[in-house]
C-alpha cells in the first residue's frame, strides 16, 4: 500500500481567499453543465437563445470586409474612439428612427454588444447593496450584471401586456420605504427575454409617467424590437421621453452577433459618465467590429435583410406554437409571442423545471429552467423555450419529446403524491397530435 | 513512431461536461507522455478513426449511462481495439448496483442497508406502502441516489420520512432505478486504485470536506469549495483498511487498469459505498491529487495503463 507521511490540505484553486466577495455566486452548476448535452446533434435544444444567421449573405459580407481591409486596414485596425465611430453612431440614429426615436449621434455609445452597454449603466450608477427594479422574469445575462456589482434586485410584476404599473409604484415606494434608493427599472418591453411579451404602447405611456411622477429612470433594453413577427415594429419607451430613459440597442439579431457591436442612447450628462467608463473598460469598443457593420448597412438592404430573418423566425415560432398545441398535457400554460426567441411555459403546482432538466436530457431536449431569469429563486414552475435556432420540424418534434417528458413527470410525482392525480389522468388523455384543444395561454 | 491514443469523451450522458473535462486533461498527460492523441467524441467519425489509425488504443473517459455500462467497451471488444479500463462484461456487472454490492459484500465489505427499486415498483404496488417499508428497514437518515449516475447528480439525503418522495423523484429523474439506502454518518474518502503491472494497488485516501457540509455538485466543481485532505486524516490502520477495501472491490468486481472507491469510514471502519470505472480527472478530482500526494506522476500512470493495454 501507498501512504505518503507527508499529509496535503487542500482547496485546488490557492486563490480562494483573494477573490472579490462579488465572485461568491460564480459556482458549478448541474443544470448549467447539462447544457454541454445540449450541444450535442440528437438532441433538440430549445434552451440557447442563438441567433440563425444562417441566411445572411456571406459573400457579400466578406467581400466587403476584404475591400474595407484594402482600402482602410491601417484605420480600422487601430485604436479609435471610446464613444465610437461617428459613422455607425449615425447609421444607429437611422436604425432607432424604425422604432421612432429621434436622437443625435452625439447621445450615442458604441460598445462590445448591448450586454456591455449594460455592464456600463449599471457600474455608473449602482454601489453594492442598491436597488435595480426588473421585470419578472427577466433576462439571465442583465440579472448576472446587476449581481457582479452586487445590486439588490427587486422584481416587479408583469402580465399579458408586460410591467404593471401599479407594481412598479408599490416596489419603488417600498423601496424608498425601506431607506434604500432605486437606481433604475430595467425593462425589455419587446418580446422580453425570456417570457415573450410585448408590452403594450398604452403601459409604455404609463410606465413613463410613472417614471416621471416617480423620478426612476428606465433602462430600456431593446435587442428583439425590430423582430416582431405579427405587427410593425412599435415605438421605443425611449421615443416618449428622452431624459427618463437610457435605451440599449444591439447588432446581435439583426445583424450578428459576432462582432459584439450594439450602443446605449443615454441623456447627455449621463453619457459623458458611459465615456469615461468605457475608456477604463476597454480604451474603445472593437474599431474592426464597427467599421464592418457600417459598411454592411451602407451596402445591404439591411432592412430587406431583417424582413428575411423575421419570415424564418415567423415560421420557427409557428412551429412552436402548433408543437405546445398538439404535445403540452393539460395544465401547461405558455405565452404567445409576437416577437422574439422565446416562449415562457408554465406548468403546474409541485413541478421544478431545474429538476425536470435532466428528464428532458434523457429525452433528447433541452429548455432553460425558470429560476435562471429571477433573482430571487422564484420561476421554478416555468421554463423558457427558444424557437430561434433549430429548423421548424426540429423545434415541433422537440415540442414532442417535451410533451413526453412532462407526461412521464407528472406520473412520477403523481405516484409520490406531489401533483394533484387528477393531472395524472388529465395528462394521460391530453396532447397527442390529434388534439384540436387550445389550453389556457395566459402568462 | 508514437502510439496512437484516442481519448473518448462527451458522449450522450447527463455528465457529459465533466466527462470533457476529464477527456481534455487525459489527453494533455498522454500528449506529454510522449503518444500522439486525438480527442474523439461519442460520434460516427470516431470508427473510421480508429479504422484509419495504425493500432490505436482507446483510453475511454465517458462517465455515466454507455461510457460505465460497457457499451462502448462491447463496441470496442466487436472491433477489436486495444482500450484502457474494464472490461464490457465486468463494467455492465458493476454499474448495476444491485449485483455488483453483494459481489463486494461477499468479499466481505461492509456496505450500507440498502433498496434498489426502479420507479414503477412504486406506480404499481403504491408509493406509500413501500416508503413505509423502506423507513422500516432502514430507518433514517436515508440517502437516495440514482443508480447509474455519477457525480451526485439526482443524490441527496432524506432526513424525515415526509422528504423521501421529492428525493426519489429526483433521483429517478436520472435513470429508472433509484438507490436508497441507510446514510451512513463519517469521513467521506475516495481512493484510487490503478494496476501499472503489479496488480492492482491503492494509492493515497484522499479525505473531502466540503464547506457546506454536502458534496454535492457544486461542492465537487467549485474549486475552492471543498477542503481535500490526502493521505486523509485518519489513523495508520484505517487508512489501511480503505485501501485494502478499494483494492478488494476492484478485484471482486473484476475492474481492470483502473478505479476510485468511494468510501465512508464509521468509528474507524470503512463502509463502502461504491466503485466508478471511469473516475473523473478534471482539476478538481480525486485520482489527480491522490497521485500527486503520491509523487506518482499522472502522465506516467496514464502512459504505462495505455502501453499495457497495447499488448493485451
Amino acid at each position: 500500500m501507498n501512504v505518503p507521511e507527508k499529509r496535503v490540505e487542500t482547496r485546488i484553486d490557492p486563490y480562494v481567499d483573494a477573490y472579490a466577495s462579488r465572485t461568491k455566486g460564480l459556482k458549478a452548476s448541474a443544470v448549467r453543465a447539462l447544457f454541454a448535452v445540449a450541444n450535442r446533434p440528437e438532441v433538440v435544444s430549445l434552451a440557447g437563445g442563438m441567433p440563425n444567421i444562417a441566411d445572411l449573405p456571406l459573400d457579400v459580407v466578406g467581400d466587403s470586409i476584404a475591400d474595407l481591409i484594402r482600402r482602410r486596414g491601417p484605420q480600422i485596425m487601430n485604436y479609435g474612439s471610446a464613444q465610437g465611430e461617428e459613422r455607425i453612431r449615425e447609421q444607429i440614429c437611422e436604425v432607432m428612427r424604425l422604432e421612432q426615436i429621434e436622437a443625435s449621434p452625439d447621445d450615442i455609445i458604441v460598445s462590445c454588444g448591448s450586454q456591455q452597454a449594460l455592464d456600463l449603466v449599471t457600474r455608473t450608477f449602482v454601489d453594492p447593496g442598491d436597488v435595480i427594479l426588473a421585470e419578472a422574469p427577466s433576462y439571465v445575462g442583465a440579472l448576472g450584471t446587476f449581481a457582479a456589482y452586487q445590486a439588490n434586485v427587486v422584481h416587479v410584476a408583469m402580465d399579458e401586456d408586460g410591467i404593471i404599473p401599479e407594481a412598479f409604484r408599490a416596489a419603488t415606494i417600498a423601496v424608498r420605504a425601506a431607506g434604500r434608493q432605486v437606481k433604475f427599472l430595467y425593462t425589455i418591453p419587446n418580446f422580453n427575454n425570456p417570457s415573450g411579451i410585448l408590452m403594450t404602447i398604452e403601459r409604455r405611456r404609463q410606465l413613463i409617467a410613472l417614471a416621471e411622477e416617480l423620478d426612476v429612470l428606465i433602462v430600456e433594453d431593446n435587442p428583439y424590437g425590430l423582430l416582431a413577427l405579427d405587427l410593425p415594429p412599435q415605438p421605443a419607451i425611449r421615443s416618449m421621453d428622452s431624459e427618463h430613459v437610457i435605451y440599449l440597442g444591439s447588432f446581435s439579431k439583426t445583424f450578428a452577433p459576432g462582432f459584439r457591436v450594439g450602443w446605449a442612447l443615454a441623456p447627455p450628462a449621463v453619457l459623458k459618465k458611459l465615456v469615461l467608463a468605457q475608456e477604463s473598460a476597454t480604451l474603445c469598443p472593437p474599431v474592426f467590429s464597427q467599421f464592418a457593420i457600417s459598411e454592411y448597412l451602407s451596402t445591404w438592404d439591411w432592412k430587406g435583410q431583417i424582413d428575411k430573418f423575421r419570415s424564418m423566425y415567423r415560421e420557427r415560432r409557428d412551429a412552436m406554437m402548433r408543437g405546445l398545441i398538439d404535445h403540452m398535457p393539460a395544465g401547461a400554460t405558455w405565452t404567445h409571442p409576437k416577437g422574439g426567441f422565446f416562449v415562457w411555459l408554465t406548468l403546474p403546482e409541485g413541478f421544478d423545471s431545474d429538476k425536470l432538466s435532466a428528464r428532458a436530457i434523457t429525452h433528447r431536449v433541452a429548455f432553460t429552467p425558470g429560476t435562471a431569469f429571477y433573482a430571487d429563486g422564484l420561476g421554478s414552475r416555468s421554463m423558457r423555450l427558444s424557437y430561434c435556432f433549430p429548423t421548424p420540424e426540429r423545434i415541433y418534434e422537440g415540442t414532442r419529446r417535451l410533451g413526453e417528458t412532462l407526461r412521464e413527470e407528472i406520473e412520477l410525482r403523481a405516484t409520490f403524491g406531489l401533483v394533484d392525480p387528477h393531472l395524472a389522468i388529465e395528462a394521460a388523455s391530453s396532447g397527442g397530435p390529434a388534439s384540436t384543444t387550445l389550453p389556457n395561454h395566459d402568462f | 513512431m508514437a502510439q496512437h491514443v484516442i481519448v473518448v469523451a462527451g458522449g450522450l450522458s447527463h455528465e457529459r461536461q465533466i466527462s470533457l473535462e476529464s477527456g481534455h486533461r487525459v489527453a494533455r498527460e498522454l500528449s506529454q507522455a510522449g503518444f500522439e492523441v486525438t480527442l474523439s467524441d461519442i460520434q460516427p467519425s470516431l470508427l473510421d478513426l480508429i479504422d484509419k489509425l495504425d493500432r490505436p488504443v482507446i483510453f475511454p473517459m465517458l462517465h455515466g449511462g454507455a461510457g460505465e455500462d460497457g457499451a462502448v467497451h462491447e463496441v470496442f471488444e466487436l472491433i477489436g481495439v486495444p482500450y484502457v479500463g474494464t472490461t464490457a462484461v465486468a463494467c455492465r456487472a458493476s454499474y448495476d448496483k444491485a449485483l455488483a454490492i453483494p459481489v463486494v459484500a461477499r468479499a466481505g465489505l461492509t456496505v450500507p442497508k440498502r433498496v434498489i427499486l426502479p420507479h414503477d415498483m412504486f406506480r404499481d404496488l403504491g408509493a406509500p406502502t413501500l416508503m413505509r417499508l423502506i423507513e422500516d428497514r432502514l430507518g433514517l437518515p436515508l440517502f437516495v441516489k440514482p443508480s447509474a449516475s455519477g457525480s451526485a447528480l439526482g443524490a441527496s439525503r432524506v432526513d424525515r420520512i415526509e422528504d423521501l418522495p421529492t428525493a426519489l423523484v429526483n433521483a429517478y429523474s436520472y435513470g429508472r432505478v433509484a438507490v436508497v439506502e441507510e446514510f451512513i454518518e463519517g469521513t467521506e474518502i475516495a481512493v484510487p486504485v490503478f494496476d501499472l503491472g503489479d496488480g492492482p494497488i491503492a494509492f493515497p485516501p484522499v479525505e473531502i470536506r466540503p464547506a457546506s457540509g454536502v458534496y454535492d455538485f457544486e461542492a465537487r466543481y467549485t474549486a475552492g469549495a471543498t477542503t481535500y485532505v490526502c493521505p486523509a486524516a485518519l489513523d495508520y490502520d484505517s487508512v489501511a483498511a480503505c485501501q485494502a477495501a478499494a483494492v478488494e472491490a476492484h478485484k471482486s468486481l473484476r475492474l481492470r487498469d483502473l478505479s476510485r472507491a468511494d468510501i465512508i469510514v464509521r468509528d474507524g471502519q470503512p463502509v463502502f459505498i461504491e466503485s466508478s470505472v471511469a473516475p473523473g480527472m478534471t482539476e478538481t478530482s480525486l485520482v489527480p491529487l491522490s497521485l500527486a500526494t503520491a509523487d506518482e506522476s499522472l502522465a506516467d500512470a496514464l502512459a504505462t495503463l495505455v502501453r499495457r493495454a497495447a499488448v493485451r
